[in-house]
């Protein structure tokens, strides 16, 4: 087995992901074969390959950009109704910055 | 008449002609949940006002004698990770228990305004990821055809629905596989167009340069009709192709011949499957030969590093777009925390299932430091040689047809414990996600099944591939098939 327990918390860290030790115990064999299973791309030589971030297709113009006109969007009371905390039109959170 | 059997061109001719009520006809399908989803277990939830709301809009317009929407009175289902204005949507998951969006889908969006009925959402795999809907944060849905057995995955609600007459059509998301191989599970017509061919606007992304929405329904036909409203430039999705739509349900035609049509056999998609689904596919490929259509035997020589590829490009992608799931917009947060970072975990931990989860870590893991070029970037460009195979294939036939799935619809449970077993079952539906081309799942007869053990027939699908916007001959041939003989044989 190639990965460690610690390579597994230390991703979960990355990842924001508190992990009980029983999922760490779970996961760890599971991620392992994966990954190993995945090595078997290493069988082709890619050293001429362009990588593909994406599907593209021949379009007429570039359909990403559009005019810069001013829009409706959503109202502060939209974009806050589905909060879990929210107070005087704002999103809640705990406290970031320690007070002097 | 059977108001929960009906076909789209058969729903319009009854409004017309006065035979039943839009109204009616919303009332039998909430008849037909009523009866049967305590046992198949497709819906996550229900709009029956605005279901009903609907349908009298459309009895008001026949009144008036205004002309109706293609889809008027079609009573469909939405699978549970396109967002409805007004509506709950969770993607099945609980970190977003509660979320009720500000806005529609445009998918939504476009139905609706073609008339079409809105009964509820779908269950599916939580944000899609899976391959049985047995990792929906709430509940499994059962196949209908087998009540012991998985629908497929991930949009295994919206086909579920489809096959027990719960909705004459419904939306899914196809990212690896999640509409075609559930509708060759179920029994029905599932299919994903062209990348960018449908707009995502309003679909909870999961893995952005695979995601798909795309139609399930009962006949190649009326999923040809949803596909022709939901298709084409969507200046909210930038991603939308600005390609035009041709008319796809005038060009399936009458009695549609193959002659000439050539239909490549990849010998890669015959091999460690079910015997029994390859025999089904081999005597497809015979009616559709017996119709004129000429048998091209090819190779997509990358394969077999499909799945590989697919599992690094969809877990990184997914690892970054599930960020947003952080306890502070919206969703779910955790009770108790001790500050902005632990409150972050906690949340992510008591709202994410293992799959999400493990797919998060998966995803980070080869996106870290050290590792990207090792495993993302290698992706990326195997990516490009399952994409050349392809294109290089269509320069000698117009369709390529295999199995959807190796195997039908399994047992509920059976393969939950081993996460790359389940990821081996997308074997043959990945590679046309990663090429962006398009696809679909027709029934193809069913297995014998096996009393003594008792096993009953199962539904077995044939998936039928074309290239980038090539949607029109994808359903020509997909409609031949399906008129040459609804294929009961075993």
């Amino acid at each position: 087995m190639a990965l460690e327990e610690k390579d597994v918390r230390y991703v979960a860290a990355l990842a924001h992901l508190e992990l009980g030790a029983d999922e760490v115990k779970t996961f760890l064999p599971q991620l392992d074969s994966i990954l190993e299973y995945i090595q078997k791309l290493n069988e082709l030589d890619t050293t001429q390959v362009e990588p593909m971030a994406q599907v593209t297709y021949p379009s007429r113009e570039n359909p990403a950009l559009r005019s810069d006109q001013p829009r409706r969007t959503f109202g502060q009371d939209e974009s806050l109704a589905n909060a879990p905390e929210g107070a005087a039109g704002c999103f809640k959170v705990p406290q970031v910055i320690e007070r002097e | 008449m059977e108001l929960t059997q009906l076909t789209i061109d058969a729903i319009r001719e009854g409004l017309a002609a006065r035979k039943f009520s839009a109204e009616e006809l919303v009332r039998a399908h909430q008849g037909e949940i009523e009866r049967k989803d305590k046992d198949v277990r497709a819906y996550l939830s229900l709009s029956p006002e605005r279901a009903l709301e609907q349908a009298r809009k459309v009895d008001r317009q026949i009144a008036a004698g205004e002309k109706l929407g293609p889809l008027a009175g079609v009573p469909v289902a939405i699978k549970d990770v396109l967002l409805t204005k007004g509506l709950a949507t969770t993607c099945a998951s609980k970190i977003l228990k509660g979320y009720v969006p500000p806005y529609d889908a445009t998918t939504v969006a476009r139905l609706e305004s073609a008339g079409a009925c809105v009964l509820g959402k779908t269950n599916c795999d939580e944000f899609a990821m899976g391959s049985s809907t047995e990792n929906s944060g709430f509940f499994t849905t059962h196949n209908p055809h087998a009540l012991d057995r998985v629908p497929g995955g991930s949009s295994g609600g919206s086909a579920a629905a489809v096959a027990a007459n719960m909705a004459v059509a419904s939306l899914g998301s196809d990212t690896g596989g999640s509409i075609r191989q559930p509708a060759a599970l179920c029994g029905v017509v599932g299919m994903m167009g062209t990348y960018g061919r449908v707009s995502r606007y309003g679909l909870v992304a999961f893995a952005s340069s695979l995601d798909h929405v795309g139609p399930f329904g009962r006949s190649v036909r009326d999923v040809a009709q949803v596909l022709q409203i939901m298709a084409g430039r969507d200046p909210l999705d930038s991603t939308s192709a600005d390609v035009p739509v041709p008319d796809y349900v005038a060009a399936l035609g009458g009695e549609n011949d193959l002659k000439g049509v050539r239909v490549g056999v990849p010998k890669e998609y015959f091999a460690g499957l079910n015997p029994e689904i390859g025999a089904n596919i081999e005597k497809g490929i015979d009616l559709l030969v017996k119709q004129g259509a000429r048998r091209v035997d090819i190779s997509l020589p990358h394969t077999d590093y499909a799945i590989a590829c697919y599992y690094i490009i969809c877990t990184a992608e997914a690892s970054s777009n599930l960020a947003r799931y952080d306890g502070v917009r919206y969703g779910y947060r955790a009770p108790e925390y001790s500050d902005l970072h632990d409150m972050y975990r906690k949340t992510r931990d008591g709202g994410f299932g293992a799959e999400v989860k493990r797919r998060i870590m998966l995803g980070t893991y080869v996106l870290s430091s050290g590792y990207y070029d090792a495993y993302y970037l290698k992706a990326q460009k195997v990516r490009t040689l399952i994409t050349r195979d392809y294109l290089e294939a269509f320069e000698d036939v117009d369709v390529i047809v295999t199995p959807t799935s190796p195997i039908p619809a399994f047992k509920l449970g059976e393969r939950v414990d081993n996460p790359l077993e389940m990821y081996l079952a997308d074997i043959y539906t990945v590679t046309a996600s990663l090429a962006g081309i398009p696809g679909i799942s027709v029934p193809c007869g069913r297995t014998k099944g096996d009393p003594a053990k008792n096993e009953p027939p199962l539904p077995v699908g044939m998936q039928i591939l074309a290239s980038h916007f090539d949607e029109t001959r994808l359903l020509q041939v997909a409609h031949a098939f399906e008129k040459a003989g609804r294929f009961e044989a075993a």
